[in-house]
């Protein structure tokens, strides 16, 4: 489909337009993008472009176009759904060098960042202000604002937050036809449509972000985090949802299970019980009293579900330990076995102590590790199945076990993603969630924005989610 | 084969019948945001959205409800388990549910609650061709494909018309108290306090709400006394119901001016930290911004144009 001469002069006219050292095509370069975060089978790009700014994107957008070729915009490719992977041999858009953050304003809280700014250092740089961003994932030390905004990321802290979405106000969009627009502002209603809410979640199947307008919000006074430790998944499930019926919203609201506190222990020494069946970490934020008494709830309604121990950090440095070993639990998995398949469904809270029991006996049947940490404040499961896949057999069991967990969390009402996103891995069970009219409605926003389907194609829809979609087989796909 | 969610309920069906696949159609509320968007097409057949609270989960904070539900109904049903949801119109009586979201018009608590579109779990609405859609999911927590929610808020009906909607619920606060700071400065005002419900301002008086637990309600009171003489009052100011300028909340400020974004538009309160301004006559019309972008989008659900014609206004 594409010739060898018309890549050279794609790749040709990209270094033009760009600079020579920033256009990368040799094989072991392009064997670095090719893949992802995921356990998605890599697929190598025709060329990656690293521009500096939006005037660069729209170049690579319109050469790309020229050529016939479809764009994969990526940020730091920690994405864990394949949302980043290069199908079709794309032009992949790399924004890892527009990464400095334009604007701070303290005061009203926002800044103007580009889309290469990873999410922990904006908070690092703001922070002198007393101000911080509020999403963080748990890969934010590596993660950028422009990925996401790609997934609308979430974190511990969006329990009471919000994801990334609240939390964007206005994107300056390059468009899959080149042009640049503004979406949002930093005023509080869009005229018209809210395409800057419709272009969070995209996927990088809308465009590519070149600036974005975040808010920021104020450091809180008092903050108290505990953690408390349970005998049983069982019990600290149901902690969960007697702690929301409580009438309390905490800022976050985290629970590991035996084989990640193991595993994380091992690494982050934080003084995890390793002995407990499961542990929440909470947190809440705000005024001290209201703090103070929220704490003191908090301790009494986990005590009054079996909590064996609820420990409260004592200042800023136990906190941060308790939060590294939350957020360094997929890291710490390399302990255990090579390779990780993370799922990250969403139930309702109220059946996750059945779900969470039914995923322990998948992954028995499967005779598969699996890790359980997630947020159980809102629902969003990360089982981790772990498992060396050279091990013969393994990837087959593996799929089985992730199929079952999918099948089982939709089944109790709940959805395929609360925060990695669509992308690839999940696309073919949109169906199971969606009607064929659903879907393609969604796609008449997709097509809006992107009618000739080509930036980051076949991502979050499945094939035929359009009236009568010519199906587009990959190159290289065996029919 | 779906495998998760129920069925649209039969009244959604028959809300679906009767929009029907051809012909002008409309909902009509309790017709207190007609005053936003533009004027519906002369002609067009109203008809009524479905009503009542179908299911409230106060363990999950979600409540699922008709679009024509009164949003006075919703706040009382979510009152009995000591929950809110982030709609506060100003006649909740006739106001419903649909309607505040189909206006995109976000309540005096934005500061603290964030804007209705944030409120907006799952819609199920009635397309141009009479199709039930559903967007999103009855979860807090969902980025399972494309956010068409986001386009339905604010879209005047004229994409699809809401149906039944799932609303993401909060604590509501134990304690509120408004407090009255005469010729405060609002910049400091806002400073002072860490996160208050509401700071609003009409150029001579700030008014901040606060709202949580009593011992931090005090704390907050405390600390405005640092700032301005302050009086605890029963209730905020009167909000002007002509209409609301959408700006910049660092440029508020620029209200006091004679050739400021108010002149011309009557009496006028301002949202600090938000940039919503409740005026009292009918601001002009402000150009669309991404005009292609917008009507492609608006074609695209709607090819024939039958949705609230006019109403969506460029």
């Amino acid at each position: 489909m594409h010739g060898g001469s018309t890549l050279d002069a794609l790749v040709a006219e990209l270094r033009a337009a760009l600079a020579p050292g920033r256009v990368l095509n040799t094989a072991a370069e392009k064997a670095l993008y090719a893949k992802d975060g995921s356990a998605t089978t890599p697929s190598a790009p025709a060329v990656v472009c690293l521009p500096v700014s939006a005037a660069e994107v729209q170049a690579c957008i319109r050469i790309a176009q020229a050529h016939a070729r479809a764009i994969t915009p990526r940020g730091s490719g920690t994405g864990l759904a394949g949302g980043a992977i290069p199908l079709d041999e794309p032009v992949v858009i790399t924004t890892t060098k527009m990464n400095k953050v334009l604007e701070v304003n303290a005061e009203e809280r926002y800044a103007w960042v580009e889309p290469g700014v990873l999410n922990l250092d904006l908070t690092k740089i703001v922070s002198a202000h007393g101000i911080h961003y509020a999403p963080d994932p748990s890969s934010q030390q590596s993660c950028s604002i422009g990925g996401n905004i790609a997934t609308n990321a979430g974190g511990p802290h969006c329990l009471l937050h919000g994801t990334t979405s609240a939390h964007v106000l206005a994107v300056e969009v390059a468009l899959p036809n080149g042009e640049l627009v503004m979406l949002g502002g930093l005023e509080p209603d869009p005229v018209g449509l809210d395409l800057r809410g419709a272009f969070v979640g995209s996927e990088g199947t809308m465009g590519v972000a070149t600036r974005i307008a975040v808010r920021l919000m104020a450091d809180p006074p008092a903050v108290a985090t505990m953690l408390a430790s349970f005998a049983t998944i069982a019990a600290a499930s149901d902690a969960v949802s007697a702690i929301i019926a409580a009438g309390l919203l905490p800022a976050a609201l985290e629970m590991m299970d035996a084989n990640c506190i193991k595993a994380v222990e091992r690494f982050a020494h934080a003084g995890l019980p390793e002995d407990a069946g499961a542990v929440l970490l909470v947190e809440v934020e705000g005024l001290s009293a209201g703090v103070c008494g929220a704490s003191v709830l908090i301790d009494r309604v986990c005590r009054d579900h079996g909590a064996t121990t609820v420990r409260t950090a004592a200042d800023a440095v136990e906190r941060a330990l308790l939060w590294k070993a939350r957020k360094s639990a997929f890291g710490a998995i390399a302990s255990i076995k090579p390779n990780y398949y993370l799922h990250d469904a969403v139930v309702p809270r109220t059946r996750l102590t059945e779900v969470m029991q039914r995923v322990v006996e998948i992954a028995d049947e499967c005779d598969l590790i699996v890790l359980n940490v997630f947020h159980a404040g809102d629902g969003n499961l990360h089982p981790l199945l772990v498992f060396d896949r050279r091990e013969p057999g393994i990837m087959e069991r593996v799929e089985r076990a992730g199929h079952a967990i999918i099948e089982l969390c939709l089944s109790v009402g709940g959805v395929l993603s609360g925060e990695h996103g669509i992308g690839i891995e999940k696309r073919d069970y949109m169906g199971l969630l969606f009607s064929d009219d659903d879907l393609r409605h969604q796609d008449l926003l997709r097509h809006s924005f992107d009618p000739t389907a080509m930036c980051n194609p076949h991502k979050v829809l499945p094939a035929g989610s359009r009236c009568g979609e010519l199906q587009h087989v990959p190159e290289g796909a065996w029919i | 084969m779906q495998i998760t969610r129920s069925q649209p309920s039969a009244v959604t069906l028959a809300f679906a019948e009767a929009v029907g696949i051809d012909g002008c159609v409309a909902v009509e509320g309790g017709r207190t945001h007609w005053q936003y968007g533009g004027t519906l097409a002369p002609n067009v057949r109203l008809l009524r959205a479905p009503t009542g609270v179908v299911s409230f989960e106060p363990e999950e904070m979600v409540v699922r409800c008709g679009a024509g539900t009164t949003v006075a109904e919703l706040t009382e049903v979510l009152a009995t388990k000591g929950q809110l949801c982030a709609l506060d119109p100003a006649q909740p009586n006739l106001a419903t549910v649909g309607g505040v979201l189909a206006a995109g018009v976000s309540g005096h608590r934005r500061l603290r609650q964030g804007p209705v579109r944030d409120s907006l779990l799952e819609a199920q609405y009635v397309a141009a061709d009479g199709a039930v859609i559903r967007a999103g999911a009855p979860v807090v927590k969902n980025v399972s494909g494309f956010d068409i929610n986001k386009l339905l808020v604010g879209s005047f009906g004229s994409l699809g018309l809401l149906a039944e909607v799932v609303l993401r619920c909060r604590p509501a606060p134990v304690l509120s108290q408004w407090i009255q700071l005469d010729g405060a400065d609002p910049r400091q005002v806002r400073a002072a306090v860490y996160n208050p419900s509401s700071i609003l301002w009409d150029g001579n008086t700030v008014w901040v709400l606060v709202e949580g637990d009593p011992a931090d309600v005090e704390a907050e009171t405390r600390t405005l006394r640092t700032v301005a003489t302050v009086e605890l009052v029963m209730a905020g100011p009167a909000l002007p119901l002509g209409g609301r300028l959408s700006l910049p909340p660092g440029t508020l400020y620029n209200c006091m001016r004679a050739d400021g974004p108010v002149a011309g538009l009557g009496a006028w309160v301002a949202e600090i930290g938000v940039g919503t301004v409740h005026v009292e006559h009918t601001p002009p019309l402000p150009p669309l911004p991404n005009a292609h972008l917008q009507r492609t989008l608006k074609r695209a659900y709607d090819p024939s144009g039958r949705l609230a014609p006019g109403r969506f206004p460029w």
